[in-house]
């Protein structure tokens, strides 16, 4: 199980895009590739942008397609990021 | 280049002022005001800090400038960001308090400094923090990402007491959007490429619905939406079409429509070239609401959205007997 603390990573406004990519292709893709559970971590973080959140997880629902969601837990989510994450995983799995 | 401000120069009258903007001469830039009264929006300046940074500083000149536009414009640092001695000291604070002066940024560390520093000055309750932070963000990435300005993207906000608003510009030089658009989708025309801009799933990175790894096509979308739900001004302006949504009734339900044809709005075509992007947006504080309510309705809307694409690329199979 691997856990990715955004607000270690990407301060309380997860707005930043180069760190997004960062995590996706450093830790997020490997971990699922190789089958482990990924928790992302958004305690303490007050609002995301849809470019980060879709930066952070779009490839891995195209590549792995809609079942990674069984494989990624988002925890500690305010209702806004919880709005945002569910925004970017409805139209990546429609498209 | 040459610029008027005249005494007043906000989103919903702005067409005379884009009008009047003079795009030919690009080795100089001429700024005239009015000459006693001066009341403009940011776009308006970060319009004008945008092109003065394409120009050599000496070939930069301010016309007219009395006391009152010049502390105005003084404030708001537009001749400190160029270079220009205007000769104007202010000595009072601003009664009205809250305002980021012109600010250039060039990458995502800038930006998120930016966004940092420009929250605790607003004042801001968190409903309004979280959407205009969400703006700032969206626009400056859209600048730093898109664009190909080497000047990147110049910003400016301003609160106005009596009307409880928070006003935004930005501005870049940079390629423009018909220019980054039909990198992936045809777009004849500037207003197309703007319009398809504000199409939810829709970007200049690839064709393919849901867009790449890194982009969406949503950025410019939520954008606009977050200016319906206040029914406030928002306005595009890249190439010679400006996209402008209309102010709408205080108690007029909210609909955000994919298809920015379909919201109240005005658009021009044939006005002077702006070679880059410029953006606009009044976000009254007197909305009330969440901001994930408006999420939900965001959502809805892209998922009708990408929903209807699917069904209009989707063929029945041809049989011959």
């Amino acid at each position: 199980m691997k856990t990715i603390y955004i607000l270690k990573e990407a301060g309380i406004f997860a707005e930043n895009k180069d760190i997004a990519r960062d995590l996706r292709l450093r830790v997020l893709l490997p971990a699922l590739q190789q089958g482990e559970e990924v928790t992302v971590d958004f305690e303490g973080v007050e609002g995301a942008t849809q470019s980060f959140i879709h930066a952070l997880i779009s490839e891995a629902i195209r590549e792995f397609g809609s079942t990674v969601l069984d494989h990624i837990i988002f925890k500690g989510c305010n209702s806004t990021i919880e709005r945002i994450i569910s925004i970017v995983t409805d139209y990546m799995q429609e498209s | 280049m040459k610029f008027h401000i005249s005494n007043s120069a906000f989103i919903g009258n702005i067409d005379p002022f884009i009008a009047a903007f003079d795009p030919h001469d690009e080795s100089r830039l001429d700024v005239t005001t009015h000459n006693k009264w001066l009341s403009a929006h940011p776009v308006v300046l970060v319009m004008i800090a945008a092109k003065g940074l394409t120009v050599p500083q000496p070939n930069v000149s301010f016309d007219q400038i009395n006391a009152r536009p010049g502390h105005y414009l003084e404030r708001m640092k537009l001749f400190e960001m160029l270079g220009v001695n205007a000769d104007i000291h202010i000595t009072e604070s601003d009664p009205s308090g809250r305002f980021i002066p012109l600010t250039q940024i060039k990458n995502a560390k800038e930006q998120t400094n930016f966004i940092t520093e420009m929250m605790p000055i607003l004042h801001l309750e968190p409903y309004h923090a979280e959407a205009i932070r969400y703006v700032v963000s969206e626009l400056i990435h859209n600048v730093i990402e898109h664009s190909g300005s080497k000047d990147g993207a110049i910003v400016a906000a301003q609160y106005h007491k009596k009307s409880n608003m928070i006003r935004l510009g930005i501005a870049d030089t940079g390629v423009g959007i018909k220019k980054t658009i039909n990198r992936s989708h045809a777009a004849w025309s500037d207003i197309d490429a703007l319009k398809l801009a504000l199409t939810p799933g829709i970007t200049s990175t690839t064709n393919r619905e849901g867009g790449t790894s890194d982009n969406a096509g949503a950025g410019l979308f939520f954008i606009k939406s977050i200016a319906a739900n206040n029914r406030d001004f928002f306005m595009l302006y890249s190439g010679d079409a400006l996209y402008k949504l209309l102010k709408r009734k205080p108690d007029s339900r909210t609909i955000l429509y994919a298809d920015p044809s379909r919201d109240k709005h005005s658009e021009k075509t044939g006005l002077p070239y702006w070679g880059g992007t410029v953006v606009g947006i009044d976000i009254s504080l007197e909305a009330t609401g969440e901001f994930h309510t408006l999420l939900e309705l965001i959502r809805a809307t892209y998922n009708s959205a990408v929903k209807e694409r699917k069904k209009q690329r989707y063929r029945k199979a041809r049989f011959e007997s």
